[in-house]
């Protein structure tokens, strides 16, 4: 049996300083008007969970997809990591972060999920993005705007995580595009590989 | 029939309301003050899709000062998020500005893919009340209503009872009324919702699978106030029964 989830799963925006200064000059405007103080997060439902090698459905109408490269902490308990695993967090393209992205972030299959939970320290770890065999972005987690023990001590400000919840390290930016049709494969030297093809959902 | 979820002995039991007592699973009936109420919807095998609506009402979209939304702004929670009747809720010392929102919360009773509105209620298995407490000092313009604001430890307490979909013949018309110690602070009606409970399941399941037990809170309506620690905040739907929360 692979791996799934069994408790909540966050997303992380803007944990990556890529994404952070493409988006600076807008967060003093409206409908921003200021930088954000706390994690933004958001949810990754039950609905979304593709296993490694599952194919995963683009609504019609989608062109491509954001591929959304990244690790999930597993949490043992409340403040410690079980583990790592591979994830790949798919969003429907949106420039507007003003409200909750769950019509793009939320659809069935949109979270690639690794075969399995490793212990290991996020900052010395890369991630490989291959769509059709093609590398198209290496990701490295140790130079995040909060490093995995700073994100996880200011979400335990507002919000307790619990054994099995999963709290995402975020996507550096830009975020490589996929359609229907491609096969996108995640590469860890450490934890394994995560592939999943798209394909056109039957209207 | 109305169901509830309890700890009786230090054991938890699913539970059915009998005149006025709860009838537990192992045949006794004990008074509702011999429990301690969890929220009444029983555990799932997968995280639990948690969606909340906001400004999903003509009056609070307008108190807010938004024009109401062309589609329904919603938000997720996780399960920890969630509380029993008659538990307490933390106010952090720093804030300024705690509100109850009271809430027709609807429970998913089959695994629902684009169903369609006049389907709609033949997914539902029920229905129950929350209280959506917001924090209004932690709004921040970013994935707004941010999760620091809306997925806090227990802050949204949901019950008493899962009321059976037969039971509610329609939920469009269901008056809502919150009393802050004793006084009346919030009334509304089911019928001024923007966004109704079969159009929420179509929008919904249109691009999201849902499973039993995920759980739709459908918003609030005019007349949220500030709530102090001691507090004691009921937020009531007609047929639903009384939600006790205490503000500690």
């Amino acid at each position: 049996m692979s791996y799934l989830p069994r408790g909540t799963v966050y997303g992380t925006l803007l944990n990556f300083r890529s994404e952070f200064e493409a988006l600076r000059p807008q967060m003093d405007q409206a409908p921003y008007k200021a930088p954000p103080r706390a994690p933004v997060l958001y949810v990754k439902t039950a609905n979304t969970f593709s296993p490694h090698g599952a194919a995963i459905a683009l609504p019609p109408g989608v062109a491509d997809v954001e591929i959304g490269a990244t690790l999930g902490m597993v949490m043992k308990n409340a403040t410690e990591v079980a583990g790592c695993v591979l994830m790949n967090d798919l969003s429907l393209p949106h420039a507007s972060f003003f409200r909750p992205p769950v019509k793009f972030k939320c659809l069935d299959g949109f979270l690639g999920v690794g075969l399995q939970v490793r212990p290991a320290d996020p900052a010395t770890l890369r991630i490989e993005v291959r769509i059709n065999g093609e590398l198209r972005q290496t990701v490295r987690f140790d130079a995040l705007v909060r490093a995995p023990a700073n994100l996880l001590a200011d979400v335990a400000g507002f919000m307790t995580l619990g054994e099995g919840d999963v709290l995402l390290l975020g996507c550096d930016a830009p975020r490589p595009r996929a359609r229907a049709g491609d096969r996108v494969e995640l590469h860890s030297p450490a934890l394994g590989t995560l592939s999943n093809t798209l394909v056109a959902q039957a209207s | 029939m109305k169901q509830a979820r309890v700890v009786h002995e230090g054991r938890v039991q699913p539970a059915v309301e009998r005149d006025g007592r709860l009838l537990l699973a192992d045949g006794r009936s004990v008074g509702f003050d011999a429990v301690t109420w969890l929220p009444p919807v029983a555990p799932v095998p997968q995280p639990r899709t948690i969606l909340a609506l906001g400004l999903n009402y003509a009056d609070h979209a307008k108190e807010l000062a938004f024009k109401a939304p062309e589609e329904p702004l919603v938000f997720l929670k996780g399960e920890r998020a969630l509380n029993g009747h008659r538990q307490r809720t933390r106010r952090p010392p720093d804030v300024r500005f705690m509100h109850y929102e009271c809430e027709l919360t609807v429970v998913i009773g089959r695994t629902a893919k684009k169903v369609r509105r006049g389907d709609a209620y033949d997914f539902i298995a029920g229905y129950t009340v929350a209280n959506d407490y917001a924090i209004r000092d932690y709004l921040e313009n970013w994935y707004r209503p941010n999760l620091r604001v809306k997925n806090r430890d227990g802050a949204t307490p949901l019950g008493p009872f899962l009321v059976d979909r037969a039971d509610v013949p329609d939920p469009m018309n269901l008056a809502l009324r919150t009393t802050v110690n004793g006084k009346l602070t919030q009334s509304g009606h089911t019928r001024d919702m923007i966004f109704d409970v079969p159009f929420l399941v179509e929008y919904f399941s249109s691009f999201m699978t849902l499973q039993p037990g995920d759980l739709i809170l459908t918003g609030t309506p005019d007349g949220v106030v500030d709530c102090r620690p001691g507090d004691v905040v009921v937020t009531e739907i007609e047929g639903l029964g009384a939600l006790e929360n205490t503000i500690e």
